[in-house]
């Protein structure tokens, strides 16, 4: 007992995010890894809900589950991609995955370990209301916010170029 | 835990009244489609079942429960029963946002016909409706089936492609209220005029798009049986057959309560405030008239599917692409000059 409802939240939204992130890699199905990925996108952005971030939740669900996540589906779907087609990996290419992967779980975890990460108090902060970002966005960080958009600019152009020169 | 049951009880009576009232409306659009049908192409139309075949509906709901349900052998069972549940949840799901009605006083209890007035609501119906296309991508997927595959990409890259131009034509209207939440943008517009009348292309643009994302006549290119066999529910049958049809008609449904909300003034109607009525009742004309307004457009959405031909698909990508998301751009950037003038004059 003692646990309030933000915590019991958190907790489901964790052990959530956490089994479908492992479906993502685990699973011998593609398709099946999408839909695990798709899901562990929706917990993360109920994570940013609790953090009062409620535009980050939604843009998050409308770009990388609503759009990329699609184009993934669309890539997968057409190649076909499913176990039994699926190209033999060569057994030292598992164990150079395998050791580089534990080397850099032991350097996070070394690095976290004694970082003192200063609790945020939920529901406090109202930065991440869409009026509040928006201000922000656009009076203290407008140089970089229009630098970023060149660069999407400048690769919906690469996109052009690609798309043109089959035609 | 100190819990406000009486806000508890509001909300779950809210949200299975608003999930019925959907579903009720999607059921009897299907008997309304063939009566428009019917007058169009100058026949009678469904007359047996009840007066006017008015349980038509009901009769085809149960047939479709009763039919022998099949699964293709080398199909993904979980995919292919994931296809329509997502289409139909997803469907249901973006009635949350949408407001009903105003405020009803019942028993001292002030309580808002809206399910849920968050500030973001516009997104979120943009963040429900990308994923709309999941259902019917995993449904043609799992079918496995060439031209259930390829009715699902028709399907994905159409709504896709439409998704842009609705979004730009949404911010032109976003830029003029300065609001995300639906029920402010109507509240707007119970004191200003409609919105129609200050984004008459954006509308257009809106309208257009939204019987695009809806996959309705003419851009149902992903079920067109000439062509596709029946589209991406080919292989369906039984209710799972039926859930994908009706995902459609509750989307049909779902996108003309909110053109209505946020071009043509949602619950508000002419001299609302002047009536001198009980403060309950002109909500429950507002209502009222937010449903007349939702009939209207389930009517345009029947009559178009009866006169125009399906497009092409090079057609629709074209449109889409060429004229739809220019136009939508233009009409953003007119309205934002328009917008910036008359803030500094």
């Amino acid at each position: 007992m003692g646990m309030s409802l933000q915590q019991i939240v958190f907790g489901v939204l964790s052990i959530i995010s956490i089994i479908s992130a492992l479906g993502v890699i685990l699973s011998k199905n593609p398709v099946t890894s999408v839909l695990c990925l798709i899901v562990t996108f929706f917990t993360i952005a109920g994570h940013y809900i609790m953090l009062n971030a409620q535009f980050l939740a939604v843009v998050h669900i409308i770009v990388y589950a609503g759009a990329i996540m699609v184009l993934f589906l669309f890539v997968i779907m057409l190649m076909n991609l499913n176990a039994e087609i699926e190209p033999q990996k060569r057994s030292w290419l598992k164990y150079a995955g395998a050791i580089s992967g534990g080397a850099l779980f032991l350097v996070l975890l070394g690095a976290l370990r004694e970082a003192d990460v200063t609790p945020i108090q939920p529901g406090a902060t109202d930065i991440g209301l869409i009026s509040n970002l928006g201000k922000t966005l656009f009076n203290q960080y407008v140089v970089p916010f229009e630098v970023s958009s060149i660069l999407f600019l400048s690769a919906m152009v690469g996109a052009v170029v690609i798309g043109k020169r089959e035609a | 835990m100190n819990i406000d049951w009486f806000f508890i009880l509001e909300k779950i009576v809210l949200i299975s009244g608003v999930l019925v009232i959907s579903l009720v409306v999607a059921m009897y659009s299907t008997w309304g489609e063939r009566k428009v049908a019917s007058i169009i192409q100058d026949r009678i139309g469904p007359n047996r079942a009840g007066f006017m075949g008015l349980l038509q509906p009901l009769a085809d709901g149960g047939k479709l429960f009763f039919k022998e349900e099949i699964i293709p052998g080398n199909s993904n069972r979980f995919l292919f029963i994931l296809g329509p549940s997502l289409a139909m949840i997803v469907a249901c799901m973006t009635s949350a946002v949408i407001p009903w009605g105003d405020t009803l006083t019942i028993a001292g209890h002030t309580v808002s016909l809206q399910i849920a007035d968050i500030n973001i609501g516009i997104l979120y119906i943009f963040g429900v409706v990308s994923l709309g296309v999941y259902g019917i991508m995993l449904g043609g997927w799992a079918s496995n089936n060439k031209y259930s595959l390829l009715a699902s990409v028709r399907a994905a890259s159409q709504i896709i492609s439409y998704e842009l131009a609705m979004g730009l034509s949404l911010i032109a209207l976003l830029m003029m209220t300065g609001s995300l939440s639906i029920k402010e943008i109507v509240e707007q517009q119970r004191h200003g005029g409609w919105n129609v009348l200050y984004q008459p292309l954006g509308f257009l643009i809106f309208l257009v798009c939204s019987f695009a994302e809806c996959n309705r006549t003419p851009f149902d290119l992903s079920e067109a049986e000439s062509e596709l066999n029946g589209g991406y529910h080919l292989e369906y049958s039984s209710m799972k057959l039926g859930f994908y049809l009706f995902a459609e008609y509750i989307n049909m449904f779902i996108s003309s309560a909110l053109m209505s909300s946020l071009y043509f003034g949602g619950y508000s109607f002419p001299y609302m405030d002047s009536l001198g009525l009980a403060p309950n009742l002109v909500t429950i004309l507002g209502t009222a008239a937010l449903f007349i307004k939702i009939i209207c457009f389930l009517f345009f959405f029947m009559w178009v599917r009866w006169t125009i031909p399906r497009f092409r698909y090079d057609q629709l990508m074209r449109l889409g692409w060429n004229i739809m998301i220019p136009l939508a751009l233009a009409n953003m950037l007119i309205t934002g000059a328009i917008v910036l003038y008359r803030s500094t004059h």
